[in-house]
């Protein structure tokens, strides 16, 4: 099979979710192709495991690039539910806003917004990157497990709930932090870490210097009645 | 008032409402402050396939000569939407549970007896092991609120998807996976460090209500294909519209669990308190699938202290397509066993249960990790006490006599097919199961709720 070279457009309300995706499993490594009147339909693009660059003109519902291993995608729009949930690699940019869950169980990847992220944005990362450079709603970054979450602007109610080995950067204000999170000094790793996270997001508006470290006090790691722990 | 040796003479009383292990519960609570933590389902006596018997043919019915005429089992699930349905030769499937909770011999040992007897047997949370995957013709991959361990590959791999929306041990109640129970091995898996307790969420995390669950279930069919049957799995309690509402949000399976499933760590309180029992929740799922015109097109899965080829056929002839099996299948592969096999002897380890402050056939204590056989354990000399091949093999002929009690009772009611059986070849024992299973009282016509 051969790599195309001329843009490929699909029009999504004329060939329905299951064809585009369908093709879009067919296309060899190295394709683009642009999704174009998507009205946001839900579960575009999702199980891809091949190295494409896709484009959606548009916004998307829920799961857009859910459960994906490699494509890379760009949302002119704004999406639904659980954008990018469970990715493994690849990258997902979407230039407008994100729904609830955004990169939820994310394992690998990055997952950029350049708006803001409704609630449980990274809920259960597992290792993935999600970058938002507005706000994140509450709850976001709810038992997350690894993997970094940066937030350009506000968080709302308790940020970074139960949290494990995830670390969070947060730009702006905090309104609250969940049980067992906690704020920790920037280390100069810190700093790097962000300005890298920055850099790949396409974000200029964060000072790298200035977040709000969040990580985990690691006080619910064991279940242990007699100390008095606060869920 | 003493006796003639000057003694007084002992009157012991016991009370209904507090009796030896309540008190026991009692102290239990004030020395550690916390509540119990526990292995298996409910242990309590409630309402069951026991309450039930078959009236079978005599001269009004024709029976099938029992040990000649072919008695089909073949079933088959997820023949909805999935263009790849599971074909099992028996109605029986292995349930979830994880490796982590579960031995990685003790996976391999269940998928290959799955595999022996042409059925399927499912992953659990924290993902599929290779073990696993190679030793299983027929493999179900849960889709849990943890996800841990879940990724597209695996998915592809799978033979079926099962959705876990709760489980009968504790609908509503998430779960946990204590720290000793982690292994480096399970904590990779899962994306955690090694000894740190692993809570299983109650809820979704990219999903809440039906509405939502329909669009979660069309991405998991989008992303591998529309090959792959469906099942969505709860715990029993609002029946009647659980069943209804996954069938509204496309899934081909039903997967209900009674109150009697078992767990591999819960909270006693949980497991004993939440829940319907597995008799009324097969006829609720039943009828609902009826109610909505799915009989026969959605197909239903029934767990919760199934041990007999008894329970099957009962849960079949109430409605269930098939039934899944988890603590039998573990009290088979040599739980709660006195002895273990090493392959030349069978080793006495009943001191280990008396550590763990148990003994062979009371013992629940999954959640320490440290099970005297080699079935719920992480660490490598106790796992080394389950042969794979040798639990297997316990495991092939249990699931072989269960068919074999399946199809006798089938023939003796006329059938020639397992699927046949139906609410009619069976009595209730007690008024409580006739109302929950809505067949008649034994010796009369009385269904409490549907007639005087």
């Amino acid at each position: 099979m051969t790599v195309q070279t001329e843009p490929l457009t699909l029009d999504v309300r004329a060939l329905g979710v299951t064809e585009v995706n369908k093709r879009l499993r067919l296309l060899p490594d190295g394709s683009a192709v642009t999704l174009a009147e998507t009205w946001g339909a839900h579960n575009l693009g999702v199980g891809l495991t091949n190295r494409i660059s896709i484009t959606i003109q548009g916004n998307a519902g829920y799961y857009l690039a859910g459960l994906c291993d490699g494509p890379d995608f760009d949302v002119v729009g704004s999406v639904g539910w659980g954008v990018a949930e469970n990715l493994m690699s690849g990258t997902v940019q979407i230039h407008g806003n994100a729904s609830e869950s955004a990169a939820a169980t994310a394992h690998g990847g990055l997952v950029a917004v350049h708006g803001d992220a409704s609630s449980r944005a990274g809920i259960s990362l597992k290792g993935g990157t999600l970058a938002v450079a507005g706000n994140v709603g509450h709850m976001s970054a709810f038992m997350a497990q690894a993997g970094t979450i940066l937030v350009g602007g506000d968080a709302g109610d308790s940020l970074g709930d139960s949290l494990y080995e995830a670390v969070i950067y947060v730009g702006g204000r905090i309104k609250s932090l969940g049980a067992d999170a906690r704020t920790e000094d920037l280390t100069d790793a810190d700093v790097a870490k962000v300005r890298e996270l920055c850099a790949a997001a396409g974000f200029d508006h964060i000072d790298p210097e200035s977040v709000t470290k969040v990580a985990s006090a690691r006080q619910l790691y064991n279940f242990d009645a007699l100390k008095n722990q606060r869920y | 008032m003493t006796t003639s040796e000057g003694h007084t003479p002992l009157t012991l009383r016991p009370s209904a409402t507090f009796p030896p292990e309540t008190i026991a519960h009692v102290q239990t609570m004030s020395r550690t402050g916390r509540y119990e933590i526990r292995g298996w389902g409910a242990k309590r006596r409630v309402p069951s396939f026991d309450d039930l018997t078959f009236v079978t043919a005599s001269l009004s019915r024709y029976p099938l000569e029992g040990y000649r005429e072919r008695c089909e089992t073949k079933t088959v699930l997820g023949s909805r939407f999935a263009s790849k349905p599971l074909e099992l030769d028996i109605p029986i499937t292995i349930a979830g549970m994880s490796f982590g909770s579960l031995s990685a011999n003790a996976k391999e040992a269940l998928g290959r007896a799955a595999t022996n007897v042409g059925t399927s047997t499912t992953t659990g949370d924290g993902g599929m092991t290779d073990e696993e995957r190679q030793a299983s013709r027929l493999l179900v991959y849960q889709c849990l609120p943890s996800r841990y361990g879940f990724n597209p590959e695996h998915l592809k791999m799978a033979d079926a998807i099962e959705i876990v929306v709760g489980q009968g041990a504790k609908p509503g109640g998430g779960g946990m996976l204590l720290g000793q129970k982690v292994s480096p091995r399970v904590a990779g898996m899962r994306t955690l460090p090694a000894g740190v307790d692993q809570r299983s969420a109650s809820r979704h995390p990219d999903w809440t209500g039906p509405d939502d669950l329909t669009i979660k279930i069309a991405e998991l069919r989008e992303a591998t294909g529309w090959e792959k049957p469906i099942y969505v799995k709860f715990g029993a309690t609002r029946v009647t519209n659980d069943v209804k509402l996954a069938i509204a949000a496309g899934a081909d399976v039903v997967v209900v669990d009674g109150m009697q499933g078992g767990t591999g760590a819960t909270q006693d309180v949980f497991i004993e308190h939440t829940g319907i029992p597995t008799l009324p929740a097969v006829r609720l799922a039943a009828e609902a699938i009826r109610d909505v015109g799915k009989t026969g097109e959605v197909q239903l899965i029934v767990s919760g202290g199934i041990r007999s080829g008894a329970d099957i056929a009962k849960a079949l002839a109430l409605g269930a397509d098939a039934v899944s099996i988890g603590v039998a299948a573990l009290i088979a592969l040599g739980c709660n066993s006195a002895f273990y096999d090493d392959g030349d002897e069978l080793i006495d380890v009943t001191a280990d249960y008396h550590a763990l402050g148990t003994a062979p056939g009371f013992c629940h204590e999954c959640q320490t990790g440290a099970c005297p056989v080699g079935v719920t354990t992480q660490t490598p000399e106790l796992s080394a006490r389950l042969d794979p091949e040798i639990g297997a093999r316990r495991m092939t002929n249990y699931l072989k006599a269960l068919t074999m009690e399946l199809a006798t009772l089938a023939r003796a009611c006329g059938k020639n097919d397992v699927h046949h059986l139906e609410p009619e070849d069976l009595a209730a024992l007690t008024i409580e199961a006739a109302a929950m299973a809505k067949v008649p009282l034994a010796g009369t016509t009385w269904i409490p709720g549907q007639s005087f």
